[in-house]
């Protein structure tokens, strides 16, 4: 930039290539395993080109790993809850920041603690709630002896159980208020002199402002959500029904039989199936997905 | 910082922010209460009602040789895993922030991995990594033996450093850079008509300046290998061999679904929710005094 320095150039070159190679080469590796047959994938060292077999390897993962089905409620889980965090957290913000109320700090403050502690922390009475939803309020009316039979919902093995205690964070309601606090209180008076109420206010002026926001929140959500596991792998026991693709990693790794040679070409073939999703994502909407990471700061 | 222009039907307010609450009461507030509840307490042996014991769990699970060995496998494996990463990207974010032909291309890649599921990251690795097959088998050709995480508990342990941080890197690299391009280029550019070098302006100019954005890291990375290890565990080792891969989540998730003891998981959540929470708030302090200069 400042100044000519060619020593260091091609240094700077030559650590940033070589690191490129270093963070790749996995990706390369486990591409090449998947192309090869059962026998050459075995070998030591293993080849490091790709073989013939990828397509023949890559379907049968794909019938092994009951993919059709599995993508499909993997692909149903990461919709859902990028479409309902983006409900939720929206909804929440504006009645955080739009609405003056007593309550709004305290509400502010009960949202942003669930920040602290992800999922996987709390994860054994997580799962005991998602048994029975409603035991909670059960409990609760109890308390005041009131005794309203409410029915009990179970949540194991269902979409719902997947999604909506994922959606239960604050990720997406605080990056809303940042941003519903940038927007300037001339828009909000120019649309109440209007007469606009404040659904009309909401749909026609502040969700078309928060575009670029919704777009990082989403991309971010949905390999958030697609790369989930150990809450799939403990709520569905109906894996033929029910099991999310990062799931089926599990049931590729070696087998028990002791001195059975692992399938790695058929396992490498399988996590590329579940690996190119978010990938994909990543790489086509990189510009939303590092602008999440950052203004999500996690 | 409050609005000026606010609505004032109540009824809609409450309608927009019930479904959040409703969501984080069922699934954040109750079970994070009921941990505590089960953390001092003891479910009957035929049913009925839990019977309060105190301490008791917390005691059982200290005492215990081996919630310590999880503990310091974990304390290690973040040590290890977020220094590993961290190191590494801040060596290149300021050297492709120094912007020279193509350091567009890095932007776009060095940040995949961290796209990819743990328990993907933990298959790749346990292939490349695996003793008879794979990529570092090879070494076992020239000294037979020499690496074996199947058998040999300290490969496990770096297979799965190498594997956290790996899958960080990307996502370190992003912060750095970002950090780095919020430096006024002046500033850079002072230095060096004072007649500081590229490697000098980095380690007195450019490094000092990230030092926020590098607080605030190792916080999410340390946080982050506590929470996201279980899939990178839980594929590669399954917590062995013997016990030398078994982190917290892991063993947590070990007894209360495996043992089905409940009050034992909880004392252990109840651990890693306070160690979390510790975290945090430094976070928070420093996230306070983080830096913005554009």
């Amino acid at each position: 930039m400042v100044e000519r320095n060619p020593i260091l150039d091609t240094f700077t070159h030559a650590l940033l290539i070589i690191s490129l190679i270093a963070l790749l080469i996995p990706f390369w590796i486990v591409f090449v395993a998947a192309s090869h047959d059962f026998h050459t994938v075995n070998q030591v060292p293993m080849p490091l080109w790709p073989g013939s077999h990828f397509f023949e390897n890559i379907s049968t993962a794909w019938v092994q790993g009951n993919f059709s089905r599995v993508m499909l409620n993997s692909m149903i889980v990461a919709v859902g809850v990028t479409g309902g965090k983006i409900l939720i957290a929206s909804l929440s913000a504006f009645s955080i920041v739009y609405f003056n109320y007593r309550l709004r700090t305290l509400m502010f403050w009960l949202i942003f603690i669930t920040l602290m502690l992800p999922l996987e922390v709390r994860i054994v009475p997580t799962y005991a709630v998602a048994a029975d939803v409603l035991r909670p309020y059960r409990e609760i009316l109890n308390l005041f002896g009131l005794s309203i039979g409410l029915p009990e919902w179970n949540m194991l093995n269902s979409y719902s159980g997947l999604i909506l205690p994922l959606i239960a964070t604050a990720t997406g309601t605080f990056l809303y208020r940042q941003f519903f606090l940038t927007v300037p209180d001339e828009l909000t008076e120019a649309a109440k002199m209007d007469g606009s109420g404040p659904i009309r206010f909401f749909l026609e002026v502040l969700l078309p402002l928060s575009k670029t926001n919704m777009a990082a929140l989403a991309t971010i959500m949905f390999v958030w959500s697609w790369n989930q596991y150990l809450w799939p792998l403990l709520i569905i026991t109906d894996q033929a029904h029910y099991a999310t693709a990062t799931m089926q990693l599990q049931k590729v790794v070696p087998g028990p039989v002791f001195g059975d040679p692992p399938i790695w070409n058929i396992a490498m073939a399988s996590n590329l199936i579940v690996l190119t999703p978010p990938v994909l994502v990543t790489i086509l909407l990189q510009r939303w997905f590092v602008r999440g990471l950052i203004s999500t700061d996690k | 910082m409050e609005k000026r222009a606010t609505f004032s039907n109540l009824w809609l307010a409450a309608a927009f922010i019930a479904p959040q609450m409703l969501l984080i009461f069922t699934f954040f507030y109750w079970p994070t209460g009921e941990a505590l509840y089960w953390a001092v307490s003891l479910e009957a042996p035929f049913g009925g009602s839990n019977e309060w014991v105190g301490w008791l769990n917390f005691q059982t699970v200290f005492s215990d040789p081996k919630y310590w060995d999880s503990v310091r496998v974990s304390l290690l494996f973040a040590l290890s895993s977020t220094a590993l990463s961290l190191g590494i990207a801040v060596l290149l974010a300021l050297f492709v922030d120094r912007r020279l032909a193509g350091h567009q291309v890095y932007k776009f890649t060095f940040f995949l991995p961290y796209a990819l599921a743990a328990p993907a990251v933990g298959l790749a690795f346990r292939f490349i990594f695996s003793p008879d097959a794979g990529f570092v088998s090879a070494v076992n050709r020239i000294w037979p033996g020499l690496w074996n995480p199947a058998f040999n508990g300290n490969d496990a342990f770096i297979m799965i450093v190498l594997a956290q941080a790996w899958m960080m890197v990307g996502y370190n690299f992003i912060f750095f850079l970002a950090a780095l391009q919020s430096i006024p280029r002046t500033v850079s550019e002072a230095g060096a008509m004072d007649g500081a070098g590229v490697l000098r302006r980095m380690w007195d100019i450019q490094l000092p300046l990230i030092t926020p954005t590098l607080f605030f890291l190792i916080v999410i990375n340390i946080t982050d290998s506590f929470v996201n290890s279980f899939g990178i565990v839980d594929i590669t080792t399954g917590g062995g061999p013997a016990r030398a891969t078994e982190v917290m989540v892991y063993k947590i998730y070990f007894d209360g679904f495996r043992g089905k003891d409940y009050s034992l998981a909880a004392a252990q959540s109840i651990v890693l929710m306070l160690l979390i929470i510790a975290l945090t708030f430094i976070q928070f302090r420093f996230i306070e005094r983080r830096v913005h200069y554009s």
